[in-house]
């Protein structure tokens, strides 16, 4: 007897999003969609309870979770980094700031800082190009960065 | 009916015919990779994904020729359609194909297990590679060895056929495809080991991949090395589909019989004493039988606690599922173990003492038409004081690899008779290799114990037959008996869901998990999508039940002999220490934790 260990108010919520969603097997990317939004990502008991409530095999729900890359096993940090990497971004420089957060945060991108504080993540465009390049620390936009500013914007969330 | 043509062939074709059916009935040869078809047993693969099988549309529904080959398993055929499958620009295209796939392949067939019967080497083959033209990098993914099946994912090619198989036809979802692009792959969900997964080992993935991505546990050396130690003695025990089934590996047609020249090759390769299965098979009908009669008389008396019905627990996928999917109902099955199972209890205990031979100096082997019988023989309820009832199980393709290299053909040898007293059987045991054989052998003792009449008929037809979920009503003198009967484990799973909501009641159900129940096995020779080999060995299941001078379980005279000496009687005290056994929850449970 395999047993998947999870929270009552986690179990309570993916439990509703599947009953929201009628727990029909064709909602599955749909639910997991609303249950990362919620948690930050998909661990292997959240794809174990989903794929129970909607009735289908955990290895098909894994299927769709390692298919898409917007789907994630890894938990986010306290502060997650998106660094842009849009074409306006990326020509202006976006990758060497990359470069720059990857050393010093001591992590790759799809990873967290061992302390939980920051993940590091890409995305295509956040529609401000004129201020390329951009990264984003939780909700806020930072505007024209270099390599040079990664460190005073890290300082601000130690 | 529409009319196509098809390399310069007129024919007609129903709609919604595709162009490799087409072809196929008008005798023209596509190659195909990722297609599969199990005809009459409802399995198709067609994703259309691997592109060997394309032809060049000549001719579309407006008249004009088609810019892109179409995959023929993947197109249906339109009137008027004109199709070439072997002009210069398919083969062109079927070539880049299979180099292509072979680039990212390894290319170690000389060891491969599925070397001589895997279908991409004879595609290379066919189409006369000789080079691989691409160069570049391989995928290379950790492998996977259960007790049962190796994965070896560097091997696949992703023609999904697992995959389908596992999720439609078993509905045991262990496997799907995962990851994406270059490195996507069917595996187990989080990549976990395949006995951490639902996997039930029923092998029919292995006995549908194309290629060596999915191949039986290899013990034939563990079995020589014990057939070489002189302090060993061991002995073999044969399972009922296996003597329908080895004669396809020496070139003899489906539903050859070769039970007597099975019995003279393994006495040959140096076995000390050659059992039948059928023995305890014989024996699990005399537990299972009582078992079901007990049931079905305290039912009748009014005790509510009765679980019915009784299904039948001889198949080792069929309990691995019941496990994972019905936890609710382990008090429903047979508590008797599979002939298998009593086969190694009865020899390392019976005929161990009987013969003055030490457990551990006793090697039993068993061969067998399955794959999950190499995981059942490990279950640790079957091992005592560290040593196993069973210790080592070979599949029938196995075993024919052995013979082969003992430079024997099964074709030349003589018919020699099973060793006594654990090779003595009768045409009730012989029906276990197919779906409904073992409820019929039940029902034939289980008639003429209840009723104390002889039966009017051997043959219960009623109970036979190729339709994945059957059921019939069997007159017991007057009591009417209802019994199920499914093969496959979707089907399987339809009919325990029934009679889980109390739609459907039944006094007994037997289910095997593989398609044509044992004679379908993934240990049998590959049928290759062929089910009338299927057919053709269950055919010959049924005639070698009538040519058996006895025919039901509780006539066989080593039965009796072995209840008078050691049993007492079934389902008795010494029955319940050795023949019988319990089951486990393996369910997923969700658990609230802070």
């Amino acid at each position: 007897m395999a047993v998947i260990k999870l929270s009552e108010a986690k179990v309570n919520f993916i439990k509703d999003v599947c009953k929201s969603y009628g727990n029909k097997p064709g909602e599955v990317i749909n639910v997991l969609h609303k249950v990362q939004g919620e948690y930050g990502y998909l661990p292997a008991e959240v794809q174990e309870l989903v794929a129970k409530e909607l009735g289908i095999p955990v290895s098909r729900v894994y299927g769709i979770v390692s298919f898409y890359s917007f789907f994630t096993m890894t938990p986010k940090g306290e502060y997650p980094i998106s660094v842009c990497l849009g074409t306006a971004c990326y020509v202006r420089g976006a990758e060497k700031v990359l470069d720059e957060l990857k050393r010093q945060l001591g992590i790759n991108v799809g990873e967290v800082t061992p302390d939980g504080k920051f993940s590091l993540t890409c995305l295509r465009c956040v529609g401000a190009c004129g201020l390329a390049p951009v990264i984003e620390v939780g909700d806020k936009v930072y505007g024209r960065m270099t390599p040079d500013r990664v460190k005073d914007v890290l300082a601000e969330y130690k | 009916m529409i009319n196509v043509t098809i390399d310069n062939k007129q024919i007609q074709v129903p709609e919604g015919t595709t162009i490799l059916k087409a072809a196929r009935m008008a005798g023209i040869h596509i190659p195909t990779l990722c297609y599969f078809e199990l005809a009459g047993m409802k399995f198709e693969n067609k994703p259309g994904g691997c592109r060997v099988c394309v032809v060049e549309v000549v001719k579309d529904f407006n008249g004009r020729p088609r810019r892109n080959l179409a995959p023929a398993c993947a197109t249906d055929c339109v009137e008027g359609m004109e199709v070439l499958t072997h002009s210069a620009r398919v083969i062109n295209a079927r070539r880049t194909v299979v180099e292509l796939i072979l680039s990212d392949h390894p290319t170690d067939c000389l060891t491969c297990a599925k070397s001589g019967n895997c279908e991409l080497q004879s595609l290379a083959q066919y189409l006369g590679i000789r080079d691989i033209p691409f160069k570049g990098e391989q995928s290379h993914y950790r492998q996977d060895m259960s007790p049962s099946i190796v994965r070896d994912m560097d091997k696949c090619i992703m023609c999904r056929r697992c995959e389908n198989m596992c999720n439609n036809v078993q509905t045991v979802g262990a496997l799907s495809a995962i990851n994406r692009g270059f490195s996507a792959v069917v595996a187990p969900a989080f990549e976990q080991d395949l006995v951490d997964s639902p996997c039930v080992m029923c092998g029919q993935c292995v006995q549908v991949c194309p290629v060596g991505a999915l191949t039986e546990v290899d013990d034939t050396r563990n079995v020589m090395a014990a057939i070489n130690n002189p302090k060993k003695t061991v002995i073999v025990n044969t399972a009922p589909a296996t003597r329908v089934a080895l004669g396809e590996e020496f070139g003899m047609p489906a539903g050859t019989i070769v039970t007597g020249q099975m019995a003279a090759a393994l006495r040959r390769l140096g076995f000390d004493y050659v059992f039948d299965t059928d023995f305890t098979a014989d024996l699990t009908i005399m537990e299972e039988g009582t078992e079901l009669l007990g049931r079905i008389k305290k039912f009748m008396a009014g005790d509510k606690s009765v679980r019915l019905p009784i299904l039948t627990s001889c198949c080792p996928g069929w309990v691995n599922f019941f496990e994972h999917n019905f936890p609710d109902m382990l008090d429903v099955p047979s508590t008797a173990k599979s002939p298998m199972q009593m086969f190694g209890a009865v020899a390392k205990n019976y005929w161990a003492d009987k013969m003055g031979i030490k457990r551990e100096d006793l090697v039993v082997v068993s061969i067998m038409p399955c794959l999950a019988k190499k995981y059942e023989s490990k279950r640790k309820e079957f091992y005592k004081d560290g040593n196993p009832d069973i210790d080592y199980v070979l599949t029938t393709r196995e075993l024919a690899r052995l013979i082969k290299q003992f430079n024997l053909d099964l074709k030349d040898m003589p018919s020699e008779d099973y060793d006594d007293p654990l090779g003595e059987s009768t045409g009730a045991a012989v029906i276990f290799g197919a779906t409904g054989g073992v409820i019929e052998a039940a029902t034939r003792t289980a008639y003429e114990v209840f009723t104390g009449k002889p039966l009017p008929k051997i043959d219960f037809t009623e109970l036979r037959g190729m339709e994945g979920i059957r059921d019939a009503w069997v007159d017991f003198d007057g009591t009417p008996i209802h019994i199920g009967i499914a093969h496959g484990l979707s089907n399987a799973r339809t009919l325990l869901q029934r009679v889980r909501e109390g739609k459907e009641q039944f006094h007994a159900i037997e289910v095997m998990a593989c398609p044509g129940g044992c004679v379908g096995g993934a240990g049998q020779p590959y049928h290759h999508g062929n089910s009338e080999i299927i057919k053709k060995r269950t055919e010959a299941i049924y005639r070698e039940d009538l040519g058996k001078p006895i025919r039901k379980s509780h006539e066989n005279p080593s039965i009796k002999k072995i209840y008078e000496e050691y049993f007492g009687e079934p389902c008795g005290h010494k029955s319940h220490e050795l023949l019988h056994t319990h089951y486990f929850d393996k369910s997923e449970h969700v658990e609230i934790s802070e």
